[in-house]
């Protein structure tokens, strides 16, 4: 299977911090890649990086052979392809959900403004959002908003979807109702990265689990290889401190 | 179900009711105490009976009130003309000095000087040399006549200040705005246009509307270079009487045509503030 997406000696450094290390990963179409690691491990800055939000220090990423960070590279038209999800929502408040979800598929990709709508109705149907519409985005809770952020990412029809830690910002009945959206996604073949620290969520969901710890790519493998046989030192630690947080 | 207060309940309202109607005289007192006291200082002063003839005399406010009213309108039509331009040239400005392009760079700098300049020369300053040294340029195209050089004047200094409200609006937008809408592929000029400026425009509403109140009544200073508007009226009426009652009447004008906008602001505040704090509460 080829890759649709690849990560190849990425290096990013803030000054002379340097947070992503020779970081190299492989995305298949069609597959999940969880990355798991500590907050400050650079799980944030890796996605920040893949949606070229941040400017690479060195290194390469290739979205279906094409190399993306190639200098005067149309930035627009490459966002356009990847639908990001924040932690924070980021819902833009002036805007009904409806608005929120036809904005891009009206100004990036030149959609009718009916055609959009119908396809806006379509999904919030289809995820059980139906009625909240024409509501703005303040009057949902947490759980509806963060879906919300995911339907407006998809409407865009991108080739890989990006998650950066959707759940960290909701209670647990809330992170039920997004994972169900994601585990869907999942199973109508949208490709995906997900960071997180829901690891029951990780285990279910994952064909690929990337371990990532100060920056390097540690360990990487499918779930049970990463939470049954941990090779290295480091992740046998965080597992460690997880089992003893309850978190796994 | 239905709330039936407790006896405790009863006897702490009750209490309030109480407390509200004390604090409610003790205006009413206090209020009738300051009233006494500015009416037996102004009409016990020496010169109150010449003041009282020459500045409230309601036989000069009945004769001068026409020609007045009649000048008042042109201050309004100045103001409607004069804010058209303001908001369109403040919005200008602040777009040009929240660029980041290095392309843009002297388009940054000449919106920075600007902004420096004009808000730092008093305005009558701007209004005489934009009034007196124009016309003196003897430059054809240019009318020289005083209600649109004042009209100039007036753009040119609000127009930076109201810049600056904008640009306070416009940073005041969470950066993670313009990151999602660029992460959906929106280019500057789209996320500028559909995400940025509406929020902007909502946070900054009654601070450009205290602009818009302010400008109205500055429309006055016009008549320093010869527009017949409310205030020039109510000179040449004073001229003609030596009595000062209709500068009173153009005074009283002003006040009226301002008093429902700072109204309408304070109104846009409140709910504003309200709404926030809804939104905070989630």
């Amino acid at each position: 299977m080829s890759n649709l997406f690849e990560v190849k000696e990425l290096r990013k450094s803030f000054g002379a911090n340097l947070v992503l290390d020779n970081v190299s990963i492989e995305f298949p179409a069609q597959s999940a890649t969880v990355i798991i690691g500590a907050s400050g491990s650079g799980k944030s800055t890796l996605m920040r990086c893949m949606n070229l939000l941040e400017e690479l220090n060195d290194g390469q990423i290739l979205l279906d052979s094409q190399d993306i960070s190639a200098y005067g590279i149309d930035l627009d038209s490459v966002r356009g392809k990847i639908g990001s999800v924040f932690q924070a929502f980021n819902l833009f408040p002036h805007l009904s959900v409806v608005q929120n979800i036809t904005l891009a598929p009206r100004l990036v990709h030149g959609k009718s403004k009916d055609e959009a709508d119908l396809l806006a109705r379509t999904l919030l149907t289809r995820f059980g959002l139906a009625e909240k519409a024409d509501e703005y985005p303040n009057l949902l809770s947490g759980g509806q908003q963060q879906r919300v952020a995911i339907i407006r990412a998809v409407a865009t029809n991108p080739m890989l979807l990006l998650l950066d830690e959707v759940t960290s910002a909701l209670d647990p009945v809330l992170i039920a109702e997004v994972l169900t959206l994601i585990s869907e996604l999942k199973n109508e073949g949208m490709t995906m990265v997900i960071a997180t620290h829901e690891m029951g969520f990780a285990k279910k969901i994952a064909d690929n689990i990337v371990f990532l710890h100060k920056g390097r790519v540690h360990e990487s493998g499918t779930p049970e290889k990463i939470f049954n046989a941990p090779q290295t030192q480091e992740l046998k630690e965080f597992l460690g401190a997880l089992h003893q947080a309850g978190r796994l | 179900m239905t709330y039936q207060p407790s006896s405790l309940q009863l006897q702490r309202e009750a209490a309030k009711r109480r407390a509200s109607r004390r604090s409610t005289l003790i205006a009413l007192a206090s209020t009738f105490a300051a009233g006494l006291l500015v009416t037996i200082v102004v009409t016990g002063a020496q010169g109150y009976e010449k003041v009282k003839e020459s500045f409230f005399n309601w036989h000069y406010a009945k004769l001068a009130l026409p020609s007045v009213f009649h000048g008042l309108l042109l201050n309004l039509r100045v103001l409607i003309i004069a804010e058209f331009f303001v908001l369109l040239i403040g919005l200008l400005i602040a777009i040009a000095r929240t660029t980041t392009s290095p392309v843009l760079y002297p388009v940054r700098l000449i919106a920075t000087i600007y902004t420096d300049l004009f808000r730092g020369l008093p305005l009558l300053l701007v209004l005489l040399l934009v009034g007196l040294g124009i016309p003196g340029l003897r430059i054809n195209w240019i009318p020289n006549s005083a209600v649109v050089l004042g009209t100039v004047a007036l753009v040119l200094t609000y127009s930076a200040y109201v810049a600056e409200v904008i640009r306070a609006g416009i940073e005041g937008v969470n950066p993670t705005q313009r990151q999602a809408a660029r992460a959906l592929g929106l280019s500057q000029g789209q996320t500028l246009e559909h995400v940025v400026l509406p929020q902007a425009f909502r946070n900054v509403t009654p601070p450009l509307l205290n602009d818009f109140v302010s400008l109205q009544k500055d429309s006055g200073l016009i008549s320093v270079l010869g527009a017949v508007d409310a205030i020039r009226a109510a000179g040449i009426q004073t001229a003609q009487s030596f009595n000062f009652t209709p500068y009173l009447v153009a005074g009283a004008l002003f006040v009226l045509l301002t008093i429902p906008l700072t109204r309408f602001t304070d109104w846009l505040t409140r709910r504003q503030d309200a709404k926030q704090r809804a939104q905070g509460q989630w």
